[in-house]
């Protein structure tokens, strides 16, 4: 039987999330949710130039979701932060499933929230200063558009914090 | 740390004097009740007087109206796929049953359906109460069971079981209840109540794990499901578990004497509990019926925090309890109870079950409500929705 319980590092994240909370006036924002359970997060950028290079300098989030989906949110702005945007584009699940050594396999599908809502914060970015947008981060956030529509019907009657 | 469980809907620890009763029948007294020297029949005698006081419990008048089972899942397999294989040719195949049932009795039916019977879905109201006039409705001339659950293991609501019972007599109909959270939280009496079948289960009341009991009254025919040596009336063939029967009636005599102070003491602590709840957490809800539920059980909603969190963060805090949320399911899809007393999905993903038990204590109520509390803000903290 495979095994259905979390990772200490899981667990950690989830117990003590790093990077919660939001950024006002952030230069990148992305929400996504999962059709399947129901969770949501949004994840915030700050962007600064340095050395002629974009740098994530700042990174929070909001997830309302299980603990694997809290613990991924928490991951991934780790990852992502004093990455440049080319870096931070190219971070898969896998990175996230690594660093917490394992995830249940029901699970998994809740660390492709936080890719979701990172690319969509990096495409609002780019998107925003009239940039060049690549072909599968465009893939990817039509995806995530079409899945967010169901997602905010459901949730209509609820306030978002922002 | 402290280890405060508050799980007893899931299963409940063996009573000190129930190990004590079974402890002689696991080496000294060990035989074969079928067996025909003075061993088998030492082990014979003991499990009928068993068999007496479980009967006597539950108001049943012949003591051969409880087979000795496995579990709860167990008698409700036997109790479905008996009832309608003992039927199949009676041109009586139409079963009816909650959609509040537990997953054993759910799938049974799913699995007569594929078999050919035709089965329909009881609903039920906010409360979790099922629709009697709808009952009345869906009854037909082909109806063989209805099937409905005494207390629901997850809201907790206790349904009006002789209310039922009746319609089904009137009607002609074979009623069956799956007794195993109210077994001794609520006087049962099968007869009073129109039960035909009923199930019950050891592990729930302080009794070991592996025994349940099928009560199905003088008349009703089934089918076994297991074939063998004929125990149990031809009903249900295997060895017979000698030390667990034993235990589950010594954990019936208890509740049979501590029961009734005992409910009222759980009733008490369940009711403060829920009001501390409610007074200290904005946007809770509790699912199921105030008054008319389980003395031990409390599910509520806190909107805006995801059950699974919840349920980790207070484990880490040393507080076991469980939930009916979506991401805590094998198929990420809330609880089947809390969709169907009309719960939002997004409603049933902030649910709670707290269950008390025989062990617990008023300052367990009181560490467990102030990890509660902190619990939900600090999940809420994290969470994307404003409960402002
Ligand atoms: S995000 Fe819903 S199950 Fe993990």
């Amino acid at each position: 039987m495979s095994n259905t319980f979390y990772t200490e590092e899981t667990i950690e994240h989830f117990r003590h999330p790093h990077n919660f909370g939001e950024i006002k006036s952030p230069d990148g924002y992305g929400e996504a949710g999962n059709i399947i359970c129901g969770d949501i997060m949004s994840l915030y950028l700050k962007i600064r130039e340095s050395k002629n290079k974009e740098i994530i300098s700042d990174v929070k989030f909001r997830t309302y979701g299980c603990a694997a989906a809290i613990a991924t949110s928490s991951v991934v702005t780790d990852l992502v932060k004093g990455k440049t945007i080319e870096e931070a584009l190219k971070i898969s699940k896998n990175n996230i499933v690594k660093t917490l050594k394992g995830l249940p396999p029901i699970k998994i599908h809740c660390s492709i929230l936080a890719i979701d809502a990172l690319s969509e914060a990096l495409f609002q970015y780019l998107k925003k200063h009239k940039r060049k947008i690549p072909p599968e981060l465009k893939k990817k956030h039509e995806h995530v558009e079409k899945e967010k529509k169901s997602i905010d019907e459901r949730y209509r009657h609820w306030q978002l914090r922002k | 740390m402290k280890k405060i469980y508050l799980d007893y809907a899931a299963t409940t620890p063996v009573d000190p004097r129930v190990v004590k009763a079974m402890l002689p029948y696991f080496s000294q007294k060990f035989g074969n009740t079928m067996s025909l020297h003075q061993f088998g029949r030492e082990q014979a005698e003991v499990v009928e007087k068993s068999r007496k006081i479980i009967a006597d419990f539950i108001g049943a008048k012949n003591p051969e109206e409880i087979i000795f089972t496995s579990s709860a899942t167990e008698s409700n397999n036997l109790a479905l796929k008996g009832l309608a294989f003992a039927n199949r040719f009676k041109k009586k195949n139409h079963l009816i049953v909650s959609r509040i049932e537990h997953d054993c009795v759910l799938e049974s039916s799913h699995w007569l359906k594929s078999q050919g019977f035709e089965i329909d879905y009881l609903s039920v109201d906010r409360d979790g109460f099922v629709d009697l006039s709808e009952l009345k409705k869906l009854i037909k001339k082909n109806t063989l069971l209805v099937s409905v659950i005494h207390g629901n293991n997850e809201i907790g609501t206790m349904q009006d079981i002789e209310a039922i019972g009746k319609i089904c007599q009137e009607k002609n109909v074979y009623f069956h209840t799956d007794a195993s959270q109210s077994y001794g939280k609520i006087e049962i009496d099968v007869n009073k109540m129109n039960i035909d079948l009923l199930t019950a289960s050891s592990h729930k009341v302080y009794g070991p794990k592996g025994v349940g009991i099928l009560y199905v009254k003088k008349g009703v025919l089934i089918e076994p499901i297991l074939h063998g040596g004929g125990h149990e009336n031809k009903l249900r063939s295997s060895t017979v578990n000698v030390p667990g029967i034993v235990g589950f009636a010594k954990a019936t005599e208890i509740l049979k004497k501590e029961g009734k102070k005992e409910n009222k003491k759980l009733s008490k602590m369940r009711d403060y509990l829920i009001n501390k709840l409610r007074k200290s957490i904005k946007k809770t809800r509790l699912n199921g019926h105030p008054i008319k539920r389980l003395s031990n059980n409390i599910n509520m909603s806190f909107f805006g925090a995801e059950g699974e969190s919840l349920v980790l963060e207070l484990d880490s805090q040393g507080v076991m309890v469980s939930t009916g949320s979506a991401c805590s399911s094998k198929t990420l899809v809330p609880s089947h109870v809390l969709l169907a007393i009309g719960l939002k999905p997004q409603e049933a993903h902030g649910s709670l079950r707290i269950s008390l038990g025989r062990f617990t204590k008023k300052t367990d109520i009181n560490y467990a409500i102030k990890q509660i509390i902190n619990t939900v803000k600090k999940i809420r903290k994290i969470s994307i929705f404003s409960y402002e």
